[in-house]
């Protein structure tokens, strides 16, 4: 307990240095700007999040947010392609952009001198992209690229694909970000296009500075630099969600391998309401207790002690736009099976739900997260992305210390609660890798030879 | 998440003139230990890394594995305290114990907040882990199991089976080409690593980096008593020289994947090298850039063959590879393979533009405050001068050796150390002879 005090006022310290420099201002065009002063080195940088990701796609263009992401840096009317680049990289700078279910980014880290020109880039493309047919037909080309080392050949990828697409049946979390290999061979630039009219515009996106900058000349040069963007009228959102799942579902996926592998992933709520929900944060906690350090529950029992997995681990995000799963995945042991593995994770599970959590553990986590809350404060790049994700989920960054706050209010009984409702079969997709051998020669049984 | 680029991370040492290096204090600790120390009181938190001359480049035949085993094996059973007290110990006070493996380093990271309650427990385990690590012997039968199961794996993946025919192909029987086989991890003894441990853990050549918030006093105290109980030590921390010109090979192994793995390269340069700056910047060029490189503009940006294509150095205390590798689809690999072999012959025939050195050097000389603006990535800077033994000023020097290099000396550089004539190529998911192009 006396542990967990002083961290918590070590926090206060710091937060109050730190928390209070965030700044925020929306500008007449809709735009969000947000300023995360941090003076400890001269550099700053600069991430705009659109809130359009690969569950805003429809059926038939999967992958298009991603791909819209590559074409970004295909040139505008002022700004030829590659020219973004070679400009950023002149300036001392790193830059790159990601795109994930929920949002896409781009960011590029720089001198805190050479922030005009990364705005001017930045606002240029939001509205100017020049999307020609020649650039698209190759770039398209580097995504099926991606998509086959990323996951067609990545079979622990490959499964998760699968899974995600067996789990949800009616949300789009079912595509993945990355695009069916179908959709991207019929993929245009047309699509490309539509995409970037419906969602390219600055009353959809959030822009996060954070550095060695004073919040009001941010400000000013953002007023500058997107201030004269017009806002774009944005499409209705259909709300989409997921229906009870009415039984479990269990999948096999073939892939050229040595090793089985096992995930277990179960339908469970994220975050909607900071101050009220209390789920999503006994479920962060309930991470902790199964895979917060190398003798947290699932590692100690089944690898250290029963040595029935190689490895295991256990993830949950409650921070998303859309329902999230709780997710355990697991390696057999040479000469067991992935039905041992399950079984010695149900155990597991029925031990927690039966007996609940100790005081100890329950400690041990929260103390781990209050720690983590100083270590991110030695990157820059991780506390605007943080604030970035929270407003592109439509949660903000003031959401930050609730959130820090509710996860210490977490209880014992919450996380039993939480587990006991979370674990049932009727929300549970299994899915197994089945591996394959290389060539057609038959591989030996794996099963049979060395028993423990 | 999808990223547009993938980076390909190599520690990479730069600085610049124009701005501000961190304050290294550098002394030997009574135990014998070179300590390197940034003292910073901005965050309320401490990093600490304790390496040796202990990876696997140490290794000797017939042994093989056993210097990652014992680097592995360092925080799972010390004096006093069971794996699981180890692990569940630092996370009740939030400390993060990590490590640094290589063919030349071994090492410790710990991460903990810096005031006293938390900062003294986890040095205390980092201390036990470092001095008196236990190797149980069923710890050991467990952690060789799970080894054995993951290179039968690694030896259905690609990526790693391109790698190791590579370190074969590059560097023959030297230590930095050695893989370990699931008959090495067998045969592996408690003795051995015990030997190990003993020989290559010694204080004498511990190099301890210290960056946070703690004072010079406290920084020395936590050093000497970090290192005070180490082995003897006494083993060669020199590693056997590499040859440097190897015999041109071209393997070409079968797999079901649809992309084929190419890596092709030879022996680099050692980390002291006279030329590390020239090839430093001639590779930016060529294709350390990301989308400003060469081989990204031919091969990705012109064509869209690859999602990522790439060329390293690997400076090591020997010379390590020089490295260029790329993913791309089966029916075009051997297309891309001419490609890159065109690009990389025409740098080193012709060298680089003006225009691309200069817009090289503001690249890196301009981005030099990205490099050391946080702790995590100054602490690494301090090991690797501290292990290696760079100057002091290395961080400060830095920018100006970047801005003296030449377009000739990257020329005579790259012509007298890459023969592209001479180089071993792997490709795994090759595509089959006579199959369509």
């Amino acid at each position: 307990m006396r542990v967990h005090l002083i961290v918590v006022a070590l926090l206060l310290q710091v937060s109050s240095a730190v928390q209070a420099e965030v700044y925020e201002r929306t500008l007449g065009n809709g735009l969000k700007v947000i300023v995360k002063e941090d003076h400890r080195a001269p550099v700053l940088v600069q991430q705009i999040w659109y809130r359009a990701g690969s569950m805003d796609e429809n059926t038939g263009t999967t992958g298009v947010a991603h791909v819209l992401e590559h074409m970004m840096f295909k040139g505008t009317a002022d700004i030829p392609a590659g020219e973004f680049s070679k400009r950023i990289a002149a300036a001392g700078g790193r830059e790159n952009a990601f795109t994930s279910y929920d949002y896409t980014a781009y960011f590029q880290q720089l001198h805190k001198s050479r922030l005009p020109l990364a705005m001017r880039l930045e606002s240029d493309r939001m509205r100017n992209l020049l999307l020609k047919e020649k650039e698209f037909d190759k770039e398209v080309k580097v995504v099926m690229e991606e998509r086959r080392w990323r996951t067609d050949d990545e079979p622990h990828s490959l499964m998760f694909e699968k899974l995600m697409a067996t789990a949800y049946q009616e949300h789009p979390y079912q595509h993945p970000v990355i695009g069916w290999m179908n959709d991207l061979q019929n993929m245009s630039a047309a699509d490309a296009q539509a995409w970037y009219q419906t969602w390219y515009s600055p009353n959809n996106a959030t822009l996060v500075i954070a550095g060695d900058v004073k919040a009001q000349e941010v400000f000013a040069l953002a007023q500058r630099y997107y201030g004269g963007i017009p806002a774009v009228r944005q499409p209705q959102r259909k709300a989409v969600g997921e229906a009870a799942q009415l039984g479990i579902k269990r999948i096999t996926v073939k892939a050229p391998a040595e090793l089985p592998y096992l995930i277990m992933a179960w339908h469970a709520p994220t975050l909607r309401d900071a101050e009220k929900d209390w789920k999503p944060y006994a479920l962060e906690v309930l991470t902790g207790v199964l895979d917060g350090n190398s003798s947290a529950r699932l590692n100690k029992a089944l690898v250290r002690e029963q040595q029935v997995a190689m490895d295991v681990g256990a993830g949950y995000d409650s921070v998303a736009r859309g329902p999230g799963l709780f997710v355990l995945e697991a390696t057999p042991r040479e000469g067991r099976t992935v039905s041992d593995v399950e079984q010695a994770l149900r155990e597991q599970l029925a031990a927690l739900v039966r007996d609940g959590v100790s005081a100890e553990e329950l400690q041990r986590v929260k103390a781990q997260v209050m720690a983590g809350e100083v270590y991110k404060l030695d990157s820059v790049f991780y506390q605007a992305m943080q604030i970035g994700q929270l407003e592109s989920v439509g949660l903000t960054h003031k959401a930050i210390p609730v959130m820090l706050q509710k996860l210490q209010e977490v209880t014992a009984q919450q996380v039993q609660d939480v587990a006991r409702e979370i674990f049932n079969d009727d929300r549970l997709t299994v899915a197994v890798l089945d591996p394959q051998p290389l060539s057609d020669k038959p591989k030996a049984n794996p099963g049979a030879a060395h028993a423990h | 998440m999808l990223t547009r680029f993938l980076s390909v991370a190599v520690l990479s040492l730069a600085a610049g003139v124009a701005f501000a290096t961190p304050q290294i204090q550098h002394w030997q600790a009574p135990s014998g230990a070179r300590v390197y120390f940034v003292e910073d009181h901005g965050l309320p938190m401490l990093d600490v890394a304790v390496d040796f001359a202990a990876g696997s480049g140490f290794d000797v035949a017939g042994k093989v594995g056993v210097a990652s085993l014992t680097y592995g094996m360092l925080d799972l059973g010390a004096q006093d305290l069971s794996e699981d007290d180890i692990a569940r110990k630092l996370a009740d006070i939030g400390a993060q114990l990590g490590g640094q493996f290589d063919s030349d380093r071994a090492g410790l990271r710990l991460r903990t907040l810096s005031n006293a309650t938390e900062r003294e427990a986890a040095l205390d385990i980092l201390a036990r882990c470092l001095q008196q690590p236990l190797f149980p012997e069923p710890v050991l039968a467990r952690e060789k199991a799970r080894l054995i199961a993951a290179l039968k794996e690694a030896e259905t993946q690609p990526e790693s089976i391109a790698e190791k025919a590579f370190g074969r192909a590059v560097f023959g029987v030297h230590p930095y080409g050695w893989h370990t086989e699931v008959t090495d991890v067998e045969k592996i003894q408690r003795a051995e690593l015990e030997d190990f441990y003993r020989a290559h853990y010694g204080a004498k050549q511990a190099v301890v980096a210290l960056m946070g918030d703690v004072t010079r006093a406290q920084a020395e105290a936590i050093a000497q008593r970090l290192t005070a109980g180490l082995p003897a030590g006494g083993a060669d921390a020199r590693i056997a020289p590499v040859m440097i010109r190897i015999q041109p090979s071209e393997q070409r192994i079968e797999h079901p994947a649809s992309q084929s793995h190419i890596l092709m390269g030879t022996p680099g340069i050692a980390r002291n090298d006279e030329d590390y700056f020239p090839l430093y910047v001639g590779n930016y060029i060529l294709g350390g850039g990301g989308f400003v490189s060469r081989l990204m503009n031919e091969v990705r940006e012109k064509r869209g063959m690859a999602y990522s294509v790439y060329s390293y150095f690997m400076p090591m205390q020997q010379p390590g590879a020089f490295q260029i590798g790329l993913q791309t689809k089966k029916e075009q690999a051997d297309e891309s393979l001419q490609l890159v072999r065109q690009t990389l012959r025409t740098f080193v025939d012709r060298g680089v533009t003006a225009k691309e050195l200069r817009a090289a050097k503001q690249n890196i000389v301009g981005g030099f405050p990205l490099r050391i603006d946080s702790n995590k990535k100054i602490l690494e800077y301090l090991s690797v001068i501290g292990f290696y033994d760079l100057p002091l000023t290395y961080l400060d020097d830095f920018t100006g050796k970047v801005e003296k290099v030449t377009a000739r000396q990257i020329h005579d550089a790259f012509k007298r150390r890459i023969d592209p004539d001479a180089l071993a190529t792997v490709i795994v998911g090759a595509p089959e002879v006579g199959q369509a192009k």
